[in-house]
């Protein structure tokens, strides 16, 4: 550096970096948007004979064809769509003639909470094991991990989920059943607390009804302990290798030789190091955990987007299908954006 | 040391709450006394409008928050019973209706019913001309002329057709859910730009059902509370509770730990497993909609009548049933669904391939070849693949075209197909519904309008054409009935179709239910007639 370089404000080029993740930001969405217009565009499914069905007649057809817009040239209904998405106009359901929108709205919050105490199980099991791993690598405690953490990879959720739910459930009954409440917790839930979250452990928390938060804790327990357990095999396996990573640094050694206590080299030293990737590990967990999971929420009747979609795509609702998928992808891009900007916080070379 | 010592202490705390969190006092086994608890698959409902509501869920609400005019009775679906009329007449040239009102009713919101309330009904389900609204049409009613047709007088209500149909086809388009009656001023209170209160209705109740609608949600329930002092007695549930349990082996596995009262979804497997468990019973009916193979008569080879008999003598109709289909449907060889009036319920064809090798002969057709639509579902795939097999050993090929159900109608719709399977459910409870589709077929030519499942087959019903049409003017009941019996002997054996299957419904429910009416082919469930 010269003497006539002054030093610039770091500002300028911090909004610089800001906008330009905006930028990157509209032209993801706009190409997500692009993608699932085009996919409901080559689907071999005939939209309008879908909701039509059986008994309209060729007029009828021809007439919601117009409806629906249809028989505009395809850049057109392209941009249509685009503008409709910018006025949060996800469309509307052509099986329940709901709007998209309202009832993401009324399902997502069911998958964020399902999906939010599974990332923290996740985590709370996923790191320490892994960590326990890492320190003891070739011990009982290092297999062990390893093979509960390939089970966790291996085994199809869908079969996880029916024999928890018959051991947990079924036989022990230790945990609440499918759905998010007991029929007449969930009968008083409706009449009794009002939704502000739409989350069912905060509102009866805010609420104040400990009983009916009690049970609905039993029931999202066990669907959370067992999508956390998936994204723990993850976790685990990432922070083994993270931190064996940074163990066999110089700056570990050095500690030690200053007589740290180890507890606090692994935690507050080697840690600080490995939390930078290990955010982009979380987040990509939790976000493919958002996308609603599929299978789980069908097993444990889980009002969420993963079932919402999955029975829109039954019904060839597309609509519906796409506006539940650009969501997701919302979702996802905003995660991405997030632990971006954490990446920068905790990690002093991305500053 | 792997952990700092406060941390394993705050380690085995969070450990203990989580396993407190989860014990058994907090959960609640068994449904309230008063209470119906249901899991079914709900994710059909369109609407909770009654004149816009036309799948099976949403028709199910629809028949326990509303009455009509006639009704049926849900233990014997049979014929048009009193409902909010206490008794009918019919003019003498057989085109006007006069219904008097039982007196002394009233709607939810306590308003009485009044003959205004049934003609507005009637007029608003014509007006807003929703799905089910093809129902009244047929009599004449239109969205203009509605309130000429149908209109009020002290305490009758006088509905005018433009022709003189059997009687017994309106009494029995009058137990649909289309012809509802609702409560006109409390419907009117919630008119959104003309809407004549149907986004309203569409999640709400104004009727004079045994049960309330409190709370739908899409996709997970929707709740039913019961009226006090309603006309019919009070419904001894007091509250009808309806989850969304898509998946069938969660459904059982709510039922074997009594977390609900009745599961309706259950596979043929599950039924299985349940069978012999002492705390649960099977109650089986049948449903409206038939399975059918139909075939293209644009393709010469279908119009040979020996050809089309050796095939309904190759299909193994009680293997299928017992074995692949599980109960989940049952052999049924005739358009009308049993349940319905006029309905053959004998089975003529079995399985006999020695016959079908013999006609087949006969009919002087060589070495045929078929090719079968089918739509991407297991069950008809196994169904098809049966049929491949047993055609197979009469002599007969066929190659399965299996593909998307949206996609194989509109191949059916345009006449593109050789053979299909396909299904078919009853628009309403008259055998008009049926007979006016697979038997009435006026312009086959490929530009004519019909649409009817005869038109799609290219099969021109001759004769049967003149059936269809006398039946559905027969002004006598027993007299009605026997015509369409005659229309289907003739049907079955002359048509391009065969009629092989109607599905059952298995509905699984705790030993203590009893009285649970799912309404069979032409009616919906009931729930005020419930105990437990």
């Amino acid at each position: 550096m010269t003497a006539s370089s002054a030093p610039v404000s770091p500002w300028p080029a911090r909004l610089r970096g800001l906008a330009g993740a905006l930028i990157s930001l509209a032209l993801t969405l706009l190409g997500l948007l692009f993608v699932t217009f085009i996919i409901s565009r080559v689907v071999p499914i005939d939209p309008v004979l879908s909701i039509m069905g059986q008994r309209a007649s060729d007029a009828q057809i021809e007439e919601a064809r117009v409806a629906l817009g249809l028989d505009k040239p395809l850049w057109h209904q392209f941009l249509i769509y685009v503008g409709n998405m910018l006025r949060g106009d996800l469309g509307t359901s052509i099986g329940s003639g709901e709007p998209v929108l309202q009832a993401v709205a009324r399902v997502f919050p069911a998958t964020l909470e399902l999906a939010t105490l599974a990332t923290i199980f996740g985590v709370l099991a996923g790191v320490p094991a892994g960590v326990l791993a890492a320190t003891r690598p070739g011990s009982l405690a290092d297999h062990l991990v390893r093979l509960v953490g390939l089970m966790g990879y291996s085994m199809p959720v869908f079969w996880l989920g029916l024999i928890g739910l018959l051991l947990f459930y079924g036989i022990l009954g230790w945990v609440g059943g499918p759905g998010r409440l007991d029929a007449l917790y969930d009968m008083q839930f409706q009449f009794e607390v009002t939704p502000v979250t739409g989350m069912i452990l905060l509102d009866t928390a805010l609420a104040g009804k400990w009983d009916m938060f009690a049970n609905a804790f039993s029931h999202i327990v066990l669907p959370a302990a067992l999508l956390g357990y998936v994204s723990m095999a993850y976790i685990s396996r990432m922070t083994r290798s993270f931190m064996m990573n940074e163990l066999g640094q110089e700056y570990i050694t050095t500690a030690r030789v200053k007589g740290m206590p180890e507890w606090r080299v692994i935690w507050v030293h080697a840690m600080r190091n490995v939390l930078v990737p290990l955010i982009t590990v979380i987040a990509l967990s939790y976000a493919y955990l958002l996308e609603g999971s599929v299978l789980t929420e069908t097993i444990f009747a889980w009002p969420g987007l993963g079932s919402y979609i999955t029975e829109a795509l039954g019904r060839n609702d597309m609509p519906a299908v796409l506006g539940g998928t650009v969501v997701v992808g919302v979702a996802f891009i905003t995660l991405n954006l997030v632990s971006d900007l954490l990446y920068r916080l905790v990690d002093p070379r991305a500053r | 040391m792997f952990l700092s010592p406060i941390l394993r202490h705050a380690g085995v705390a969070a450990t203990a709450a989580l396993m407190l969190g989860t014990a058994p006092g907090v959960l609640l086994a068994e449904t309230p006394p008063d209470t119906l608890v249901i899991a079914d698959a709900i994710d059909d409902i369109v609407s909770l409008d009654p004149h816009e509501a036309y799948e099976f869920s949403g028709l199910d609400v629809v028949n326990n928050v509303y009455d009509g005019l006639v009704e049926l009775d849900p233990s014997q679906p049979t014929g048009p019973q009193p409902g909010l009329a206490e008794s009918w007449s019919v003019s003498e040239d057989g085109m006007t209706f006069t219904f008097k009102m039982k007196p002394g009713i009233t709607f939810s919101s306590g308003n009485p019913v009044t003959a205004a309330d049934a003609a507005y009904s009637l007029q608003r389900a014509v007006k807003i001309n929703k799905s089910p609204a093809f129902i009244l049409n047929q009599f004449g009613w239109t969205a203009e002329n509605v309130d000429q047709m149908v209109t009020a007088d002290g305490d009758t209500v006088v509905l005018k057709t433009d022709k003189a149909y059997a009687p017994t086809f309106l009494y029995n388009c009058l137990t649909a859910g289309v012809a509802s009656i609702v409560d006109m001023k409390t419907v009117m209170e919630h008119d959104a730009n003309g809407d004549m209160g149907n986004e309203w209705l569409k999640t709400n109740s104004a009727g004079t059902g045994a049960y309330v609608l409190k709370s739908y949600k899409p996709n997970e329930g929707y709740i039913l509370e019961a009226r006090a002092g309603h006309w019919r007695g009070d419904a001894a549930m007091k509250a009808v509770f309806m989850r969304h349990v898509p998946e069938a082996a969660t459904q059982r596995l709510l039922l074997e730990k009594g977390d609900i009262d009745i599961a309706r979804e259950l596979t043929p497997v599950d039924i299985e497993g349940i069978t012999g468990n002492a705390d649960l019973k099977i109650q089986k009916d049948v449903g409206g909609q038939i399975f059918y193979l139909s075939f293209n008569q644009k393709n010469e080879l279908y119009k040979n009548q020996k050809f089309l008999e050796a095939m309904r003598y190759a299909i193994d109709y009680q293997g299928l049933a017992e074995t692949v289909l599980k109960g989940s449907m049952v052999p049924h060889q005739a358009f009308l669904p049993n349940g319905y009036l006029g309905a053959l319920e004998d089975t003529p064809f079995s399985l006999d391939v020695e016959k079908a090798k013999a006609l087949l002969a006969e009919s002087g057709v060589t070495a045929p070849k078929i090719v079968m639509d089918v739509r991407n579902a297991t069950d008809r795939m196994e169904m098809a693949q049966s049929i491949q097999n047993t055609f197979g050993q009469a002599g007969i090929t066929v190659e399965l075209n299996i593909g998307e159900g949206a996609e194989q109608l509109k191949r059916y719709r345009a006449r593109q197909h050789d053979a299909t399977l396909q299904s078919w459910g009853p628009d309403y409870p008259d055998p008009q519904t049926n007979a006016g589709s697979f038997a009435w077929n006026d312009n086959n030519a490929d530009d004519a309008s019909t649409g009817t499942l005869a038109w799609r087959n290219s099969y021109d019903p001759g004769p049967l054409n003149d059936m269809t049409a006398a039946a559905v003017m027969e002004r006598d009941g027993d007299k009605r009935a026997a015509m369409y019996r005659d229309l289907q002997e003739q049907h079955r054996t002359t048509s391009p179709f065969i009629v092989m299957f109607q599905i059952g419904y298995n509905s699984a429910m705790r030993g203590n239910v009893n009285n649970f009416f799912t309404g069979g082919a032409i009616d919906s469930a009931a729930y005020w007639l419930v105990t437990k």
